[in-house]
């Protein structure tokens, strides 16, 4: 077939309408929460009663970390599913959300005494942790990556471990709500951990899925 | 430079609507622009001209069937050429799992180099269209290579244009899938 002759039957194609990315991330976004929230409460028993004065500030600095690293890992994925798009800014967002982590951890370690550390990094369970953030994070990686397939990356590894920490962030927000270790300290090492697990298996899965 | 861009996006932005006419514009003013792309970095890579061709065409498959990861904030020009790189490593990574055999060893059956636009020898033209079976093979071979529209298409092999659509979308999917499974 001349290229030209490509160039005529492609042109004839024009009238089926393309598979938009934008919209397929967004409904996989809805759908990953929902998922993820539905699977946290239905697990889960209700947050016992804690400190409220120890919690006032650590509590909503969990969902300041997760939330963060959610949008650096969503805006990362969106340029890396376009062919061409400049990382730029989705790599500063990115640097930026370890960088509140790593400054909520330096805070939390000033203002406890050093003996206490390790009870704060322990916590109450941390392998409940480990077991549910990936439990929830499951269907919003399916999802996020099934969105990702109308994309066309030049990493499709790449593009999976960005699905996989944006699914991460998302199941470690869900289980943040019910989790009752709220020290900075446990969230640096216990989600990290756990979220991370669930990027390198974005990595492995989209290595294979996201080739186009 | 500015106004090549500027023509582009207004193509792209019709062709994404529906406009078959600006889409075909589009696609004939991009394609000498992937060929010197490919072009410039096959070279160095030892990539006989066929198989800048093939490149060139499996990158036009990928523009049509990606071209949803467009977005009309940015320029068309980088968008495609990222594409094309993309199918020229894909290209490589088949090329570097087969044997290289010199093609001086069958200079003489070889034709002589055709003209730009027609890069594929005619068997490997027939290769490609000849992954498509039945009523695909049918409607992309009447579309493209007799350049028939997609009425007379529906008349002449007597589907209704709906289905000629559907197969003319799915055979295009099939073609660029088949690039793919070279590459397993």
């Amino acid at each position: 077939m001349r290229t030209e002759d490509l160039i005529r039957a492609i042109a004839a194609d024009a009238a089926t309408p393309p598979k938009r990315l934008a919209p397929a991330v967004w409904v996989a976004l809805a759908v990953s929460a929902a998922a993820a929230w539905v699977a946290a409460w239905g697990m889960l028993p209700p947050r016992p009663e804690v400190d409220a004065a120890f919690a006032a500030v650590r509590f909503p600095m969990k969902f300041v970390v997760t939330c963060a690293f959610g949008a650096a890992a969503a805006a990362l994925a969106m340029r890396l599913a376009r062919p061409g798009a400049a990382l730029g800014a989705a790599r500063i967002a990115l640097f930026g959300a370890a960088a509140v982590l790593a400054g909520a951890m330096l805070v939390e370690m000033y203002v406890t005494p050093s003996a206490l550390w390790r009870d704060r990094v322990m916590g109450i369970n941390w392998l409940v942790c480990l077991i549910h953030v990936p439990i929830f994070s499951a269907t919003p990686l399916a999802v996020i990556l099934l969105a990702m397939r109308r994309g066309a990356p030049g990493s499709p590894a790449g593009l999976g471990a960005a699905a996989g920490l944006l699914a991460g962030a998302i199941g470690a927000t869900a289980y943040a709500a019910f989790c009752p270790n709220d020290s900075p300290l446990f969230v640096g090492v216990w989600y990290t951990l756990a979220v991370g697990l669930v990027t390198v298996v974005g990595a492995a899965i989209g290595a294979r899925l996201l080739r186009w | 430079m500015r106004e090549r861009e500027a023509d582009w996006s207004d193509w792209m932005a019709s062709a994404i609507a529906g406009d078959a006419g600006a889409y075909r514009r589009l696609l004939s003013a991009l394609a000498p622009f992937v060929r010197s792309v490919v072009r410039n970095r096959a070279a160095s890579f030892g990539l006989a001209s066929a198989d800048v061709e093939d490149v060139v065409q499996e990158t036009l498959l990928a523009i049509h069937l990606k071209r949803g990861t467009w977005d009309d904030s940015q320029p068309v020009g980088p968008w495609v050429a990222a594409i094309a790189r993309n199918k020229l490593i894909d290209a490589l990574r088949r090329k570097g799992r087969r044997v290289h055999v010199p093609v001086e060893d069958f200079a003489e059956v070889l034709p002589a180099e055709t003209g730009d636009d027609n890069g594929l020898r005619p068997d490997e033209a027939e290769k490609l269209i000849s992954v498509l079976k039945g009523r695909q093979h049918e409607v992309v071979k009447a579309i493209s290579v007799d350049g028939a529209d997609i009425g007379e298409t529906a008349k002449k092999l007597s589907m209704s244009e709906g289905a000629v659509r559907v197969a003319l979308h799915r055979g295009l999917a099939a073609l660029s899938q088949a690039y793919r499974s070279f590459r397993e």
